[in-house]
């Protein structure tokens, strides 16, 4: 008896995992096409900037980010693959943007970059670019666990005028059409992304902002922690998938 | 500053004040909400006490920012090719539903099945977290909702 149920419960981990799949399969064959070829993937353009970025001396410091991290495919190699992580200097759940702006304000002495401008896409899709191919891993420690739940919780409660939640399309949903395109499941491995709708590369945040304003809910500013609680859960979700930053999404 | 989640952003104000914001509000909604009955699984009644007019009410559902039913739904509009699969096919909907049934079915889906997909498009409560400027807001008017349940009777 017991045997069959673990028996059972493989099969449906099995099925659940072979089930997990990347918004690049729910792309077209044209999409999928510019992703797969760096040259005419929009997006390198923000990752060549990115390494330019990362070499420049910059702040009351006089530091660049090599300067103290050397090669960047050695030393942040992986990092997009656990992030969001909890940094006990911050006391708090932090993504990508966050760890490079508190380097900034930290150790070069510089000012944060806004989100959304150029400069903080390309070191962020400059250090994402360093984790490609690799599975994504977050850890849910007990310092974590009160974001993550705040994540799951944005996830699966219904919002907006058009009262539906995240999971509703996401998860019940994926693969149909809404309005004749796919609805994806919604694994956040290819941000920053560079998105046909935008004409350019975006944030995981402007992402989530675009889903919520489609709901008719109210999105919170950039600088809300929900974004991050959202982003940590559906890292979390989406573990075992490759990073395919930068991505190129309809 | 609003979060995911809170229905309205946190205000201080006094006591006075909120008792007087809550008197706007429901007034506001009790200009645009009219009421209506529930017998059995329809609302027999318009909801204006007017008819509607289905060719209005074919234009609100194919237009993607107004009626929004082509996310979800497929049906007989030959122009429109970027359709959804969410849900039942809208052909033929007026020989398998009376007009009273097709109204509850707009105005609050979830009546029905509480778990269905279909927004409630005439209800203003019970919502969490709505942008500003839809809130306390229907999706469609009650004008609006007679139009569509017009063009929804017209699908034989
Ligand atoms: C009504 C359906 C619907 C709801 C509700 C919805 N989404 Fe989406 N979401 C989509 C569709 C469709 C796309 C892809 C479409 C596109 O690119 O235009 C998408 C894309 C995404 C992506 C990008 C996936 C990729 O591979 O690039 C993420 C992440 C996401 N949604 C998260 C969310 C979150 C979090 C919520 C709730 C706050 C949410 N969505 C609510 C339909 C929905
Ligand atoms: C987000 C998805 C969604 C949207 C948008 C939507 N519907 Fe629906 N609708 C559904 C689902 C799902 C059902 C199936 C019944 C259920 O789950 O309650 C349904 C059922 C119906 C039915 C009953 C159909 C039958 O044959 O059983 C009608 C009629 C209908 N919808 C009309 C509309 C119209 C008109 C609009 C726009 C003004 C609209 N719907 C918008 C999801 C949606």
């Amino acid at each position: 008896m017991i045997r069959f149920f673990v028996v059972a419960l493989l099969a449906f981990a099995a099925v659940a995992t072979a089930q997990k799949k990347s918004g690049y399969e729910f792309s077209s064959r044209e999409t999928q096409a510019m992703q797969d070829d760096d040259a005419a993937n929009p997006g390198f353009l923000w990752v060549q900037q990115g390494e330019t970025l990362w070499n420049r001396r910059d702040g009351a410091a006089g530091k660049s980010c090599a300067d103290c991290h050397g090669e960047a495919n050695n030393s942040v190699r992986g990092v997009a693959a656990r992030y969001p992580v909890f940094a006990p200097e911050a006391g708090a759940v932090i993504d990508i943007e966050q760890r490079i702006n508190r380097c900034r304000t930290e150790h070069q002495q510089a000012k944060p970059l806004a989100y959304e401008s150029d400069d903080l896409l390309a070191l962020t899709s400059f250090v994402g670019k360093q984790s490609r191919a690799m599975s994504i891993d977050v850890a849910i420690d007990a310092r974590a666990r009160s974001t993550f739940e705040r994540g799951k919780t944005l996830f699966e409660q219904r919002q907006g005028q058009i009262n539906l939640s995240c999971s509703q399309c996401h998860d019940d949903n994926w693969g149909k059409q809404l309005a004749g395109s796919p609805i994806p499941q919604a694994h956040p491995t290819g941000y920053p992304a560079y998105r046909l709708e935008w004409q350019t590369l975006g944030s995981l945040r402007r992402r989530l902002r675009n889903c919520l304003i489609g709901m008719r809910a109210e999105a919170p500013p950039y600088e809300s922690a929900d974004y991050v609680a959202l982003e940590l859960f559906l890292m979390a979700r989406a573990k075992g998938l490759a990073i395919d930053t930068p991505s190129v999404r309809r | 500053m609003p979060r995911l989640g809170s229905a309205r952003s946190p205000v201080k104000c006094s006591a006075k004040a909120l008792v007087l914001a809550a008197a706007l509000v429901s007034s506001a909604n009790a200009q645009e909400l009219r009421p209506y009955q529930i017998v059995g699984d329809a609302i027999p009644q318009s909801l204006t006490g007017a008819k509607g007019d289905a060719a209005r009410g074919r234009a609100i559902v194919v237009n993607r920012q107004v009626g929004l039913c082509l996310l979800c739904h497929s049906g007989p509009f030959p122009e429109d090719r970027l359709q959804g699969n969410l849900s039942p096919d809208l052909t033929g909907t007026g020989a398998r539903w009376t007009e009273g049934q097709l109204r509850l079915r707009m105005v609050d889906a979830s009546k029905l099945n509480p778990a269905t997909i279909m927004p409630p498009y005439y209800r203003t409560r019970d919502l969490t977290n709505v942008a500003a400027g839809f809130r306390n807001k229907p999706i469609l008017d009650a004008a609006q909702i007679e139009d569509v349940v017009a063009f929804l009777t017209s699908l034989k």
